[in-house]
């Protein structure tokens, strides 16, 4: 598996190159947003409004009123947790096109509770004509920008910075409201979005060493959650269901799949794997993974725990698979 | 409703603004008898100052949209085509135009009245004012005749127009965007964000008019959270500042002549009083924000100021 420095940063300039509409908007972390390469390309389309999300949000919405495209680029507890009332009111009620990219998701930064995203899918669920995209690879942080610009309405975006794992085919963009199908099965279906995806591609291939049979999809639209390949795996599951998130399993990709399940009366049993009604605390993204039971080993025992199996698969075992490239699985293959 | 024939005043041209603040006072009293409650301070204070802008400072076009009020058309969503805005109440969008944002929404009632008496609306649309299903809201929201942005959440307007003003000066327009706020917004810490952005990118064509009455729902500002020194807050904050009687039709218009060579935000402050033109309002004070009229003595004491105040314009 290939990882890619930084691609947002160039992806941006070249995708907004022939894009007048696209403005980017700052506020104070335009390099630690990589959004410096946009910058120094075109000055005249970027702003920097200070630290002050509040009016950052309200200048966006006013752009977008007029036509334009902003890009706003910050840390995602600085565009959802603290200007809350201002995204509702001043952009998702009017279902301007503002973009939203949202740097370090959950547990991603040792920059510890205050810069730690854990409820942003949660909230931003909440607001109506919103739509929410987490990026969990390189090919999707180069193929966002495409889906979130078609949309006719506000836009979240759970982005990654820094050195960024190849998980999935660079001809395989992210597509709007479609899971990845990573893998099937018939015992379990593991569902996973952003980070937590690589995690689960680790367990899964030592899993199905292990004989269980197990379909994975890889989720990037939090919202809307219609995707009927969901609904479709998740009947099959005979044990029952595993969702694994880098967010709070409050209002997040698990409870989104609670919700399809009883709505559908799918009558499965689930278990959600993410921060437990917690905050965490500034520490490496590993190191995270592990204390708040969000990494490979942790999927590994909540297999087990649903299938009623007793699996003697070691940390190191998982820690040394190696990842391919995911390819897209054939459209005819049963689910 | 609907089938009502618009009695449009198509006369606006003659207006004064004193004629126009007046019957617009008369107009909210007028209402708040009829409907046992309104937002009557407000029109007191601020009458003078939005007919000065309609009348003498802003650069609109004539209104584009229907005399009677459309009906609620549903919020703004990806599949709602049908929704609107108040906006073509204060004309149409053009380059050279200028673009009107009304920030203390509670202020509706008193913009309704004056979009009334400027022939911009029909004097019916106020039999649908707070009515189910009807855009002529208690609290004015983007569909509102007047209003562009949702603006209820305070503070948040004046951001809005931050970046409108931004989007038309990247489109070479030489139309400003003119901001009614209310005082007790400067409480909020959007207002003073919004302001180090506006002088920061030297957004010259806005122009910011403040009623400053003094009054927030609790109280005198003085003594729930006060603002002063206003003026030296906004200068110190970059903007060019104007301290006016806010009743003095020709101190607020020569305050807001634009120097199209400016790089800062203008800013007005009118100093106003919540009882002009109702004298009868003080012994209310200092509970002015939402004024309900006692029955009996009181509500006959103002049913018969408004008859006074009637025959006096006629």
């Amino acid at each position: 598996m290939d990882t890619v420095q930084s691609p947002h940063r160039a992806n941006l300039v070249r995708w907004a190159q022939a894009r007048p509409e696209v403005l980017v908007l700052t506020a104070d972390l335009t390099a630690s947003c990589e959004a410096d390469g946009f910058r120094d390309a075109y000055p005249e389309r970027y702003f920097a409004l200070g630290m002050a999300e509040q009016n950052l949000l309200g200048f966006a919405a006013g752009l977008a009123r007029e036509g334009f495209t902003p890009y706003l680029h910050t840390f995602a507890v600085f565009l959802t947790r603290r200007p809350f009332d201002q995204l509702a009111m001043s952009i998702a009620y009017p279902n301007l096109p503002v973009r939203l990219i949202g740097f370090l998701p959950g547990i991603t930064t040792a920059g510890g509770v205050t810069h730690q995203a854990i409820d942003d899918i949660g909230l931003l669920r909440l607001l109506p004509n919103m739509t929410i995209l987490e990026c969990g690879d390189a090919t999707e942080v180069e193929s966002v920008l495409d889906v979130a610009q078609a949309i006719n309405g506000p836009v979240y975006v759970r982005m990654l910075r820094g050195e960024v794992p190849r998980l999935f085919a660079a001809d395989a963009p992210l597509q709007l409201n479609q899971a990845r199908v990573l893998s099937s099965g018939t015992d379990v279906v593991v569902i996973s979005s952003g980070i937590c995806t690589e995690e689960a591609l680790r367990a899964t291939q030592v899993l199905r060493e292990h004989g269980i049979s197990i379909a994975h999809l890889h989720v990037s639209t939090l919202k809307p959650f219609t995707d009927p390949q969901l609904s479709t795996a998740i009947a099959a599951a005979r044990y029952g269901v595993i969702t694994l998130e880098n967010h709070s399993i409050s209002g997040g990709l698990g409870s989104a799949v609670a919700e399809v399940i009883a709505e559908q009366g799918l009558g499965k049993r689930l278990i959600r794997l993410g921060l437990r009604d917690t905050y965490a605390h500034g520490a490496s993204r590993q190191y995270l993974l592990r204390e708040y039971q969000l990494d490979a080993l942790a999927l590994v025992e909540a297999v087990a725990m649903l299938t009623k199996t007793t699996l003697n698969i070691t940390e190191d075992q998982l820690t040394a698979t190696r990842l391919e490239t995911q390819r897209p699985i054939e459209k005819t293959e049963d689910l | 409703m609907a089938q009502l024939s618009p009695t449009i005043n198509t006369t606006s041209a003659a207006l004064t603004v004193p004629q126009v603040a007046a019957a617009v006072r008369r107009r909210v009293l007028e209402h708040t008898l009829k409907h046992n409650g309104g937002y009557l301070s407000q029109a007191c204070s601020s009458a003078e100052i939005l007919a000065t802008l309609y009348l003498r400072v802003m650069r609109l076009g004539a209104s584009t949209a229907p005399a009677l009020p459309r009906r609620f058309a549903g919020v703004p969503a990806a599949n709602n085509p049908h929704a609107f805005t108040g906006a073509g109440y204060n004309g149409a969008k053009a380059p050279d135009l200028d673009r009107f944002i009304f920030s203390p929404v509670h202020y509706a009632l008193v913009l309704y009245s004056l979009l009334i008496e400027l022939g911009r609306l029909a004097p019916e649309a106020l039999d649908e004012f707070n009515q189910d299903g009807s855009t002529v809201e208690l609290i004015g929201a983007e569909h509102s005749p007047g209003h562009e942005v949702t603006a209820g959440s305070l503070a948040q307007a004046l951001s809005q127009a931050g970046g409108i003003a931004l989007a038309r000066r990247l489109r070479g327009e030489s139309g400003r965007v003119w901001v009614f706020m209310s005082d007790g917004e400067c409480q909020e810490g959007q207002t003073w964000e919004a302001l180090a952005a506006l002088a920061q990118h030297r957004l010259g064509n806005v122009g910011i008019v403040i009623d400053a009455n003094a009054q927030q729902c609790d109280g005198p500002m003085a003594q729930v959270m006060s603002i002063e020194p206003l003026a030296a807050r906004l200068r110190a904050f970059g903007a060019e500042v104007h301290e006016v009687d806010g009743h003095d039709p020709d101190a607020l218009e020569m305050a807001a002549t634009f120097n199209a060579a400016r790089t800062c935000p203008l800013v007005v402050i009118a100093r106003t009083d919540p009882c002009r033109g109702l004298e009868r309002l003080r012994e209310r004070a200092p509970k002015l924000h939402y004024v309900r009229f006692k029955p009996g003595a009181e509500y006959d004491t103002y049913q018969r100021l408004l008859a006074e105040l009637t025959a006096e314009a006629n």
